[in-house]
């Protein structure tokens, strides 16, 4: 090694300028011992190196490690980790050469720990070599923040805006309920889970009579107010939807029993048969209600299963209104025929 | 133009004249009301309407709102990143003017899309300073006299800055340095506060 270094031609050097060069070096004689150290490595320990075994700087961990000159020499030239004795928890990366004196010279960077090193000793741009890329990693990596803060941010925005613009299209706007638009992806949402469901088809009775009697202003109050009185019925699971003027839809999920459906559904007729008080006006109206089932056996068919509504619901109509149909299919039609 | 150029002059008519002035030069120039969104991209014929608005609303000249367009983004606590990432340039003033001709390759560093004007640095026989301004909008040059004052402040170095030449699409500010070490300046560390 010292052979080599001569015969290259040996390069004098003033410690001063080695320590501008790099900043982060250890200089040390034969018996490895600290000849000088660099000015932001004497910053980091924090005290005057000068004189001390390496083995009290800095401490080698791979690819082996290293106690005496002989083992850092052997080291010579190969990528190193080290970390230092006032930060052992801090992985930092070097290099070893050997001097013509039979000492060594070790040049250490923060690499990866950099950011949390400058933090930790509070490194100003003056500790780095001017060549020295950390700088521009640093701020690389404060700009890279700074962009990505503003980045999540509009998607934050972006996202609430999609939000509020879903909900508002799926939405009726006068009674808050869900629309057609809405109780279509439920349905379909629900048959693709094979999930059983009851299918209520409420269709208000007497209510253009409110309209013409008392005008829209007040049709529209009765209108929110048997919103209120379905939603009310309604579970987390279940969904009410408004699909025409005074038409209405529900959807209750996992309740398939008939005479369940037949109890939920004519509380719902007394309820809405209660008269409802807008301003001094008194409106009387009632609801005519047909239901199909879906259960896990069925074909999911969406189509289907409003045809069978709203055949139940006519037949409630027909039997002279405020009464409840639940669909059944004649015996023996297999599920996946049209029944209606 | 760039949505952080736009959202900035946002922030700055703000900040600086009230949320009012905003609102009403939002609605004269057409903006969305919204406001800008800093990472979008916009016309640039919007920038110029908006620049429009509010040299009639605040009934000040326009390059007077520019260079307080200029301190403002140094100088407002809410931009301290901007500050920072300016900091990164050097350590004293003089290093920091000395990058300034990196400068549009390190905001394309952050920022990709970001075209600021092309910096060319000349010193001259006083130990001044002389940046000749490429490119980028009218009246840029402003802003950039306004950031430098607020940064030489910032480094606590005095100096006199003027706008010395203008043509179109180039401009020169001056720099004269009268003293590096005026006072202590504004701390800086080379990571940010966690």
């Amino acid at each position: 090694m010292t052979g080599a270094a001569r015969q290259g031609g040996a390069i004098m050097l003033h410690g001063a300028v080695l320590g501008r060069l790099l900043p982060m070096h250890l200089c040390l004689d034969a018996e490895g011992r600290v000849r000088q150290a660099g000015p932001t490595l004497e910053r980091i320990a924090g005290t005057d190196l000068a004189g001390r075994p390496f083995a009290e700087v800095v401490s080698l961990r791979r690819p082996a490690a290293a106690t005496d000159i002989a083992g850092l020499l052997a080291l010579a030239e190969r990528p190193l980790k080290l970390t230092l004795a006032v930060a052992p928890a801090l992985p930092l990366k070097g290099l070893v050469a050997g001097l013509p004196d039979g000492g060594a010279l070790i040049d250490i960077s923060m690499g990866i720990s950099l950011i949390e090193a400058v933090s930790r000793f509070d490194l100003t741009l003056g500790d780095f070599s001017p060549t020295d890329l950390a700088v521009e990693l640093l701020y690389l990596h404060e700009a890279k923040s700074v962009v990505s803060a503003e980045l999540s941010r509009l998607a934050e925005r972006l996202n609430g805006a999609r939000v509020s613009a879903e909900k508002e299209a799926a939405t009726d706007t006068l009674t808050g309920l869900a629309n057609r638009r809405r109780l279509d992806a439920t349905l379909a949402r629900l048959l693709g889970q094979g999930r059983a469901f009851a299918l209520m088809q409420i269709d208000l009775d007497y209510f253009k009579l409110v309209n013409d009697t008392h005008g829209h202003d007040v049709g529209d109050a009765v209108l929110r107010r048997v919103a209120h009185l379905l939603r009310a019925q309604c579970r987390t699971q279940d969904l009410v939807a408004r699909v025409g003027g005074d038409e209405f839809v529900m959807i209750l999920v996992d309740i398939v029993e008939p005479f369940r459906i037949a109890r939920i559904a004519e509380r719902l007729i007394r309820q809405i048969e209660e008269p409802i008080l807008v301003g001094m006006r008194e409106c009387r109206i009632s609801a005519s209600i047909g239901v199909s089932v879906f259960s896990r056996q069925d074909s999911p068919d969406a189509k289907r299963l409003m045809r069978e509504a709203d055949s139940a619901l006519y037949q409630s109509k027909g039997a002279g209104r405020a009464r409840v149909t639940v669909f059944t299919r004649p015996e023996g039609t297999a599920d996946n025929t049209d029944a209606a | 133009m760039h949505g952080l150029v736009n959202r900035a002059i946002q922030r700055f008519l703000c900040d600086t004249h009230g949320g009012e002035c905003w609102t009403h030069v939002a609605r004269v120039a057409g903006v969305d009301p919204g406001g800008f969104e800093a990472m979008l991209t916009y016309e640039d014929e919007l920038t110029e309407t908006v620049l429009e608005a509010a040299v009639a609303r605040l009934d000040l000249p326009r390059e007077m709102i520019l260079e307080d367009l200029g301190t403002y983004l140094v100088s407002h606590p809410d931009l301290e990143a901007l500050r920072r990432l300016l900091r990164f340039g050097g350590e004293t003033f003089v290093d920091f003017l000395f990058s300034l001709d990196d400068l549009p390759e390190r905001a394309r560093l952050a920022v990709p899309d970001l075209e600021l004007p092309e910096l060319e640095l000349a010193e001259d026989t006083e130990g001044g300073v002389a940046i000749r301004c490429r490119g980028g909008w009218p009246g840029v040059e402003y802003v950039l006299q306004g950031m430098l004052r607020a940064l030489a402040d910032d480094y606590g170095a005095l100096a006199v800055l003027d706008v010395i030449e203008r043509g179109p699409g180039q401009a020169t500010v001056s720099v004269s340095l009268l003293d590096t070490a005026f006072h202590k300046g504004r701390s800086f560390s080379l990571v940010a506060d966690r």
